[in-house]
């Protein structure tokens, strides 16, 4: 089930006209603009935020702080020109309050400048590392992780409790791949390990094997594939009959992207900022109230959002339900400092990037299907791991060739 | 050594998937002249609807068939009601073809939401085999067999039946194939729901290599661009030496100079366009 801006006026209108409301509910409502994709290649991901999103409105009755919630959902279509316009019309035409979304990190670079000016907070889940580094937008706010967040503690699993010595990467050749491997190569290096080579297909790459072919010598393979590309990857490694263990990002064995999987996904371990086999109070509010709406359980991207809306709740709560003072507000969502969320404990850093648990999973088969089944906990991390801040700002941002390999 | 042996394999293999994607658009490029930019929303249609049909019970050679026929009727109303009114008007074959790809992709996202779906390899199939020593899939070698089936029957279509005569009468001189009396533009619907079939199977067929997600259909038209501008519209020998010679420029292009595997493969494209135009099986333009 969809909402649209119109149909859920003319149902919270009906709901007022029968209803005796508090003189609270009479105040103008809350308004948060959700940018996401609807359309074309990264419409899986999106349609999730919306759902995630809507999950948390229903769980809250669209009422944040003792105010009314309007959603105004947006398409961007996936590209930056979309991005732009549909910000414009929600900050210029409806007013929001706060964004959520979007997607995509060429998305929100979109979009940074205008939203800082316009003073609008915005919320995404878009993992562009220098957003919260060396190029902070004041009123950028990220609970779910950097590119790289999830490859420190995966690299440190790997290299401390599965003692690997040399693994090969794979990822897309795009901002979000180079990132992640260049994370977890400084970790995995550091720890001892070598990376013995680093492979960049293209994101779109039907075949995989020519790369697949070039893999030997080596304990395991990091794959830091996204959308789709994780699954045509996983099904052509086992074919190619290909057994090495794979370690992979929190695209690569999304909750939500189990169901699409076959046997060639069991085994992969795989760090997430989000597992849906947490046991918390809202956690499970977010898992079975999907299942019961959706039919499928929450991965990385409705749990982003729902996330999102926690933190949204949180900051409200401490300004009284006010938005008026954005400036108030804005600090307010960067001091919201949370113990029961989907996710486990999280707060921010002065950066306004999250500093919270990620998990390292293993991908098993129980009956029918297969689960993602978490064997250790990394909590309180911080986008920049055990690394001192200065030092690591100081360095250049990760990229497909910084930091050079030790080997 | 063994790694090149593997990808020498594997060019064949993705070739094979190239043929069966390509032969259509070859036939209708060469006798319609349309630049059918829909056919990889075939390709993607085919392989969506075969998950359909398995899941309802089918088996993968039945899908595979019935997902063929069903984009095959689906292509041949396209042909009757829109692309016959713009007969010779070029960019508005582009145009619309192009704005159905786009609709036919938003369609699918509706019916079989944004998430991917996998394709199972039939049980038969499964497995790897050894190659000179070297384990390679099975069922990527049972691609290429399929691949080379087909070029033959439709070798023998076009140059052993009368259906074939008159279809490449068609592609040769169509206004003088009316004048003999030739229906041409019953072959054009013909031709038109041939191709789709085969750009449909082929999407199933690749369904157990590539899965099936939004996205799909333009990442394969180029591959079936390129194969064939290299090999010259209208001749299935072209399609067939374009797919395997595309099929070894992706594989060791990707492989040998990674940053480059687009050069790779789009550069030959570019030479033949300059050097050869007509493709290097491709006829002169009458």
């Amino acid at each position: 089930m969809r909402i649209t801006r119109r149909s859920f006026l003319a149902g919270t209108a009906a709901v007022a006209a029968t209803l005796p409301f508090p003189a609270i509910a009479q105040n103008k409502p809350v308004k948060i603009g959700l940018l996401t994709v609807k359309t074309g290649p990264l419409a899986a991901g999106g349609i999730q935020m919306e759902q995630g999103t809507i999950r948390f409105m229903k769980d809250r009755n669209y009422t944040l702080a003792g105010r009314k919630v309007e959603l105004i959902v947006a398409d961007t279509g996936g590209n930056p020109a979309g991005t732009k316009t549909k910000t414009q019309e929600l900050v210029e035409r409806d007013g929001v309050d706060m964004i959520f979304g979007p997607l995509a990190a060429f998305e929100l670079l979109a979009i940074s400048d205008y939203t800082a000016q316009a003073k609008t907070p915005v919320l995404s889940l878009a993992a562009a590392e220098d957003m919260t580094q060396r190029r902070p937008n004041p009123y950028f706010i990220r609970a779910s992780a950097t590119s790289s967040q999830n490859m420190h503690p995966l690299a440190d699993y790997a290299a401390k409790e599965l003692k690997y010595k040399r693994v090969m990467t794979l990822a897309d050749d795009f901002a979000f791949g180079h990132e992640q491997m260049a994370g977890f190569g400084r970790v995995f290096e550091d720890g001892g390990g070598r990376i013995a080579k680093k492979l960049w297909p293209p994101l779109v790459t039907p075949d995989y094997t020519p790369y697949i072919a070039q893999i030997t010598g080596v304990d395991a393979v990091v794959q830091g594939f996204a959308s789709s590309n994780p699954l045509k990857f996983m099904k052509q490694y086992r074919d190619a009959g290909l057994k090495l263990p794979v370690l992979g990002g929190g695209t690569a064995a999304d909750d939500a992207l189990l169901k699409s999987y076959g046997d060639e996904a069991v085994g992969m371990i795989s760090c997430s900022f989000y597992t849906a086999d947490l046991d918390t109070p809202s956690n499970k509010r977010l898992v079975d109230g999907m299942v019961k709406d959706y039919g499928n359980i929450p991965g990385l991207y409705a749990a982003g959002l729902y996330i999102n809306g926690i933190v949204a709740e949180g900051a409200l709560e401490k300004t009284g339900g006010k938005t008026d003072d954005r400036e108030a507000f804005n600090k307010a969502l960067r001091s919201v400092s949370l113990t029961d969320t989907p996710r486990g404990p999280l707060s921010f850093d002065h950066l306004g990037n999250v500093v919270g648990s990620f998990y390292i999973r293993r991908t098993e088969r129980k009956g029918d299907k297969l689960v993602n089944t978490t064997i250790k906990t990394y909590p309180k991390v911080s986008q920049f791991w055990t690394y001192d801040e200065k030092w690591f700002l100081s360095q250049a941002v990760y990229s497909r060739d910084f930091p050079p390999l030790k080997s | 050594m063994s790694v090149s042996l593997l990808l020498a394999i594997n060019s064949i293999t993705l070739g094979g998937l190239l043929f069966l994607l390509s032969a259509g658009f070859s036939l209708i490029f060469g006798l319609m002249k349309i630049p059918n930019l829909t056919h990889g929303s075939f390709f993607m249609l085919g392989a969506y609807l075969s998950t359909t049909l398995i899941a309802r019970g089918f088996d993968f050679w039945t899908a595979a068939l019935v997902a063929g026929v069903l984009v095959a009727v689906f292509g041949t109303i396209v042909e009757r009601l829109i692309l016959r009114r713009l007969a010779g008007a070029e960019l508005a074959q582009v145009l619309v073809t192009l704005g159905l790809s786009f609709m036919i992709a938003d369609v699918c996202l509706m019916v079989w939401t944004g998430d991917p779906i996998r394709i199972d390899t039939p049980a038969a199939l499964r497995g790897t085999t050894s190659v000179m020593g070297l384990g390679f899939p099975i069922y990527r070698l049972a691609v290429s067999l399929i691949a080379v089936v087909f070029a033959a029957g439709l070798w023998g279509l076009l140059d052993r039946t009368r259906l074939g005569a008159m279809i490449r009468a068609g592609v040769d001189d169509a206004p003088m194939a009316r004048v003999v009396g030739i229906r041409v533009s019953r072959l054009f619907t013909v031709v038109f729901g041939l191709g789709a079939w085969l750009a449909g199977f082929a999407g199933v067929i690749g369904g157990p290599i590539l899965s099936v997600y939004p996205g799909l259909d333009q990442e394969m038209l180029p591959l079936a661009l390129v194969v064939v501008i290299l090999g010259g519209s209208g001749s299935l020998l072209g399609s067939f030496v374009g797919s395997f010679v595309v099929g070894f420029l992706y594989n060791f292009g990707q492989a040998m100079f990674p940053e480059l595997a687009y050069v790779v493969l789009f550069l030959p494209m570019l030479l033949v366009l300059v050097v050869r135009p007509q493709g290097l099986f491709g006829r002169q333009a009458v």
